[in-house]
Protein backbone atom coordinates (compact mmCIF):
# COMPACT_ATOMS: atom_id res chain seq x y z
CA UNK A 1 0.00 0.00 0.00
CA UNK A 2 2.78 2.39 0.98
CA UNK A 3 4.68 1.47 -2.17
CA UNK A 4 1.65 2.27 -4.27
CA UNK A 5 1.48 5.71 -2.75
CA UNK A 6 5.16 6.33 -3.42
CA UNK A 7 4.83 5.34 -7.04
CA UNK A 8 1.86 7.60 -7.30
CA UNK A 9 3.87 10.69 -6.32
CA UNK A 10 7.32 9.67 -7.62
CA UNK A 11 8.87 12.27 -9.89
CA UNK A 12 11.93 14.22 -10.84
CA UNK A 13 11.78 16.97 -8.28
CA UNK A 14 10.41 17.31 -4.75
CA UNK A 15 10.19 20.94 -3.59
CA UNK A 16 9.78 21.26 0.17
CA UNK A 17 8.32 24.57 1.31
CA UNK A 18 8.88 25.34 4.97
CA UNK A 19 8.28 29.09 5.18
CA UNK A 20 5.03 31.05 5.34
CA UNK A 21 3.98 33.43 2.58
CA UNK A 22 4.86 36.60 4.51
CA UNK A 23 8.05 37.83 6.16
CA UNK A 24 10.59 36.43 3.71
CA UNK A 25 10.99 35.53 0.06
CA UNK A 26 11.66 31.81 0.73
CA UNK A 27 8.22 30.62 -0.30
CA UNK A 28 8.05 32.73 -3.45
CA UNK A 29 11.52 31.71 -4.60
CA UNK A 30 10.79 28.06 -3.83
CA UNK A 31 7.62 28.21 -5.92
CA UNK A 32 9.59 29.87 -8.73
CA UNK A 33 11.96 26.90 -8.79
CA UNK A 34 9.01 24.49 -8.95
CA UNK A 35 7.36 26.41 -11.80
CA UNK A 36 10.54 26.58 -13.84
CA UNK A 37 11.17 22.86 -13.41
CA UNK A 38 7.61 22.11 -14.50
CA UNK A 39 7.95 24.47 -17.48
CA UNK A 40 10.96 22.40 -18.55
CA UNK A 41 8.81 19.27 -18.47
CA UNK A 42 9.93 17.86 -15.12
CA UNK A 43 7.46 16.07 -12.86
CA UNK A 44 7.25 18.15 -9.70
CA UNK A 45 5.84 17.34 -6.26
CA UNK A 46 5.27 20.13 -3.74
CA UNK A 47 5.38 19.37 -0.02
CA UNK A 48 4.17 22.08 2.36
CA UNK A 49 5.85 21.48 5.71
CA UNK A 50 5.95 23.32 9.02
CA UNK A 51 4.99 26.99 8.65
CA UNK A 52 4.85 26.40 4.91
CA UNK A 53 1.36 24.97 5.32
CA UNK A 54 0.10 28.51 6.05
CA UNK A 55 0.65 29.30 2.36
CA UNK A 56 -2.50 27.29 1.68
CA UNK A 57 -4.77 29.24 4.01
CA UNK A 58 -7.33 30.86 1.69
CA UNK A 59 -8.16 34.55 1.45
CA UNK A 60 -4.66 36.00 1.85
CA UNK A 61 -3.94 39.40 0.35
CA UNK A 62 -0.64 40.87 -0.73
CA UNK A 63 -0.27 42.92 2.46
CA UNK A 64 0.63 46.52 3.20
CA UNK A 65 4.34 46.13 2.40
CA UNK A 66 3.60 45.70 -1.28
CA UNK A 67 5.35 42.37 -1.78
CA UNK A 68 3.80 40.08 -4.30
CA UNK A 69 1.51 37.59 -2.61
CA UNK A 70 1.97 33.88 -3.29
CA UNK A 71 -1.71 32.93 -3.62
CA UNK A 72 -1.89 33.89 -7.34
CA UNK A 73 1.19 31.73 -7.97
CA UNK A 74 -0.41 28.80 -6.16
CA UNK A 75 -3.48 29.15 -8.34
CA UNK A 76 -1.26 28.82 -11.41
CA UNK A 77 0.21 25.46 -10.37
CA UNK A 78 -2.44 23.50 -12.21
CA UNK A 79 -1.63 25.32 -15.44
CA UNK A 80 1.95 24.07 -15.07
CA UNK A 81 0.70 20.50 -14.49
CA UNK A 82 1.88 20.52 -10.88
CA UNK A 83 -0.91 18.45 -9.36
CA UNK A 84 1.03 16.47 -6.79
CA UNK A 85 0.48 18.62 -3.71
CA UNK A 86 1.19 17.31 -0.24
CA UNK A 87 0.82 18.81 3.20
CA UNK A 88 2.41 17.71 6.46
CA UNK A 89 -0.38 16.42 8.71
CA UNK A 90 1.48 17.15 11.93
CA UNK A 91 2.02 20.81 10.98
CA UNK A 92 -1.70 21.21 10.36
CA UNK A 93 -2.62 19.99 13.83
CA UNK A 94 0.23 21.94 15.45
CA UNK A 95 -0.99 25.17 13.84
CA UNK A 96 -4.65 24.37 14.48
CA UNK A 97 -5.56 24.29 10.80
CA UNK A 98 -8.33 22.25 9.30
CA UNK A 99 -6.96 20.54 6.21
CA UNK A 100 -10.34 20.64 4.47
CA UNK A 101 -10.36 24.43 4.33
CA UNK A 102 -7.04 24.79 2.52
CA UNK A 103 -6.57 25.99 -1.05
CA UNK A 104 -5.91 23.39 -3.75
CA UNK A 105 -6.99 20.35 -1.67
CA UNK A 106 -3.53 18.98 -0.88
CA UNK A 107 -3.11 15.39 0.28
CA UNK A 108 -2.04 14.88 3.92
CA UNK A 109 1.17 12.99 4.61
CA UNK A 110 2.21 11.59 7.96
CA UNK A 111 5.75 12.04 9.28
CA UNK A 112 6.48 8.34 8.76
CA UNK A 113 5.96 8.71 5.00
CA UNK A 114 8.49 11.53 4.57
CA UNK A 115 11.66 9.41 4.15
CA UNK A 116 9.97 7.38 1.40
CA UNK A 117 8.88 10.60 -0.25
CA UNK A 118 12.39 12.04 -0.47
CA UNK A 119 13.73 8.67 -1.63
CA UNK A 120 11.39 8.45 -4.62
CA UNK A 121 12.44 11.78 -6.15
CA UNK A 122 15.71 12.28 -8.02
CA UNK A 123 16.19 15.78 -6.65
CA UNK A 124 14.97 17.46 -3.46
CA UNK A 125 15.10 21.23 -2.98
CA UNK A 126 14.18 22.74 0.38
CA UNK A 127 13.08 26.34 0.85
CA UNK B 1 31.62 11.65 -7.88
CA UNK B 2 29.91 14.56 -9.58
CA UNK B 3 28.86 17.27 -7.13
CA UNK B 4 26.84 20.44 -7.42
CA UNK B 5 26.45 23.18 -4.83
CA UNK B 6 23.38 25.32 -4.20
CA UNK B 7 24.17 28.36 -2.07
CA UNK B 8 21.29 30.40 -0.64
CA UNK B 9 23.06 32.37 2.11
CA UNK B 10 24.48 35.89 1.72
CA UNK B 11 28.19 36.42 2.41
CA UNK B 12 29.09 37.76 5.88
CA UNK B 13 25.50 37.31 7.11
CA UNK B 14 25.59 33.63 7.98
CA UNK B 15 28.02 30.76 7.93
CA UNK B 16 26.51 29.32 4.76
CA UNK B 17 28.79 31.00 2.22
CA UNK B 18 31.99 30.28 4.18
CA UNK B 19 31.02 26.62 4.59
CA UNK B 20 30.02 26.27 0.95
CA UNK B 21 33.35 27.65 -0.29
CA UNK B 22 35.33 25.36 2.03
CA UNK B 23 33.23 22.39 0.94
CA UNK B 24 33.74 23.31 -2.71
CA UNK B 25 37.52 23.40 -2.24
CA UNK B 26 37.44 20.05 -0.40
CA UNK B 27 35.38 18.42 -3.16
CA UNK B 28 37.75 19.64 -5.88
CA UNK B 29 40.81 18.83 -3.75
CA UNK B 30 39.71 15.22 -3.30
CA UNK B 31 39.55 14.74 -7.04
CA UNK B 32 35.77 14.83 -7.39
CA UNK B 33 34.16 16.83 -10.15
CA UNK B 34 32.34 19.98 -9.07
CA UNK B 35 29.92 20.59 -11.95
CA UNK B 36 28.81 24.06 -10.90
CA UNK B 37 27.92 26.32 -7.99
CA UNK B 38 24.43 27.82 -8.27
CA UNK B 39 23.66 31.01 -6.32
CA UNK B 40 20.00 31.55 -5.40
CA UNK B 41 17.92 33.48 -2.86
CA UNK B 42 20.30 35.69 -0.81
CA UNK B 43 23.22 33.64 -2.08
CA UNK B 44 23.27 35.88 -5.17
CA UNK B 45 25.10 38.51 -3.09
CA UNK B 46 28.18 36.27 -3.29
CA UNK B 47 28.54 37.55 -6.85
CA UNK B 48 28.84 41.23 -5.80
CA UNK B 49 31.81 42.59 -7.76
CA UNK B 50 32.08 45.59 -5.44
CA UNK B 51 32.34 43.64 -2.17
CA UNK B 52 35.16 45.09 -0.07
CA UNK B 53 35.47 43.16 3.19
CA UNK B 54 38.17 44.11 5.76
CA UNK B 55 41.56 42.71 4.83
CA UNK B 56 41.73 40.38 7.83
CA UNK B 57 38.59 38.52 6.71
CA UNK B 58 38.31 35.96 3.93
CA UNK B 59 37.26 37.61 0.66
CA UNK B 60 34.41 35.36 -0.40
CA UNK B 61 33.77 36.89 -3.83
CA UNK B 62 37.45 36.54 -4.75
CA UNK B 63 37.38 33.07 -3.19
CA UNK B 64 34.68 31.90 -5.59
CA UNK B 65 36.50 33.43 -8.54
CA UNK B 66 39.72 31.65 -7.50
CA UNK B 67 37.84 28.35 -7.20
CA UNK B 68 36.52 28.83 -10.71
CA UNK B 69 39.97 29.72 -12.08
CA UNK B 70 41.69 26.78 -10.34
CA UNK B 71 39.15 24.08 -11.12
CA UNK B 72 37.08 25.40 -14.01
CA UNK B 73 33.88 25.49 -11.95
CA UNK B 74 31.00 27.49 -13.52
CA UNK B 75 29.51 30.06 -11.12
CA UNK B 76 25.84 30.38 -12.03
CA UNK B 77 23.70 33.14 -10.52
CA UNK B 78 19.89 33.11 -10.76
CA UNK B 79 19.07 36.14 -12.87
CA UNK B 80 15.62 36.82 -11.38
CA UNK B 81 16.91 36.66 -7.79
CA UNK B 82 19.93 38.80 -8.76
CA UNK B 83 18.20 41.61 -10.66
CA UNK B 84 15.73 42.41 -7.92
CA UNK B 85 18.62 42.61 -5.43
CA UNK B 86 20.68 44.99 -7.55
CA UNK B 87 23.13 42.46 -8.99
CA UNK B 88 23.49 43.17 -12.71
CA UNK B 89 26.18 42.30 -15.22
CA UNK B 90 27.19 44.73 -17.96
CA UNK B 91 24.50 43.56 -20.35
CA UNK B 92 21.66 43.76 -17.83
CA UNK B 93 22.91 47.13 -16.56
CA UNK B 94 22.73 48.51 -20.10
CA UNK B 95 19.34 46.93 -20.66
CA UNK B 96 17.93 48.53 -17.50
CA UNK B 97 19.64 51.88 -18.07
CA UNK B 98 21.89 51.59 -15.02
CA UNK B 99 25.30 53.18 -14.63
CA UNK B 100 27.91 50.61 -13.69
CA UNK B 101 27.50 46.90 -13.13
CA UNK B 102 27.83 44.75 -10.04
CA UNK B 103 28.44 41.27 -11.49
CA UNK B 104 31.33 40.24 -13.72
CA UNK B 105 32.81 36.94 -14.98
CA UNK B 106 33.47 34.27 -13.89
CA UNK B 107 30.01 34.76 -12.36
CA UNK B 108 27.28 34.40 -14.98
CA UNK B 109 23.62 35.35 -14.73
CA UNK B 110 21.47 32.44 -15.78
CA UNK B 111 18.02 30.94 -15.33
CA UNK B 112 16.60 28.63 -12.68
CA UNK B 113 16.41 25.89 -15.30
CA UNK B 114 20.18 25.56 -14.84
CA UNK B 115 19.63 24.72 -11.16
CA UNK B 116 17.17 21.94 -11.98
CA UNK B 117 19.49 20.64 -14.68
CA UNK B 118 22.46 20.73 -12.29
CA UNK B 119 20.56 18.89 -9.57
CA UNK B 120 19.44 16.13 -11.91
CA UNK B 121 22.84 15.82 -13.60
CA UNK B 122 24.94 15.49 -10.41
CA UNK B 123 25.30 12.52 -8.11
CA UNK B 124 24.92 14.92 -5.18
CA UNK B 125 23.53 18.45 -4.97
CA UNK B 126 24.53 19.93 -1.61
CA UNK B 127 22.58 22.94 -0.34
CA UNK B 128 23.98 25.62 1.96
CA UNK B 129 21.59 28.14 3.47
CA UNK B 130 21.13 30.27 6.58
Amino acid sequence: MENDEEQDVAGDLLVILRHGPHGSSWLREGLDAALVAAAFGRRVTLLFMGEGVTALVPGQQRGPLGQKGTAPTLEMLEMYDIDSLLVEAEALSRLGLDGDELMLSPRRVEAAALPGLTACHSLVLTF
Amino acid sequence: MRYGILLMGAPYSSQAAHSALRFARAVAGRGHRLEAVFFYHEGVHNAARLAAPPQDEPHLVDGWAALSADHGVPLQVCIAAALRRGLLDEREAARHGKQGHSVEPPFELTGLGQLVDLGLRCDRLVTFGP
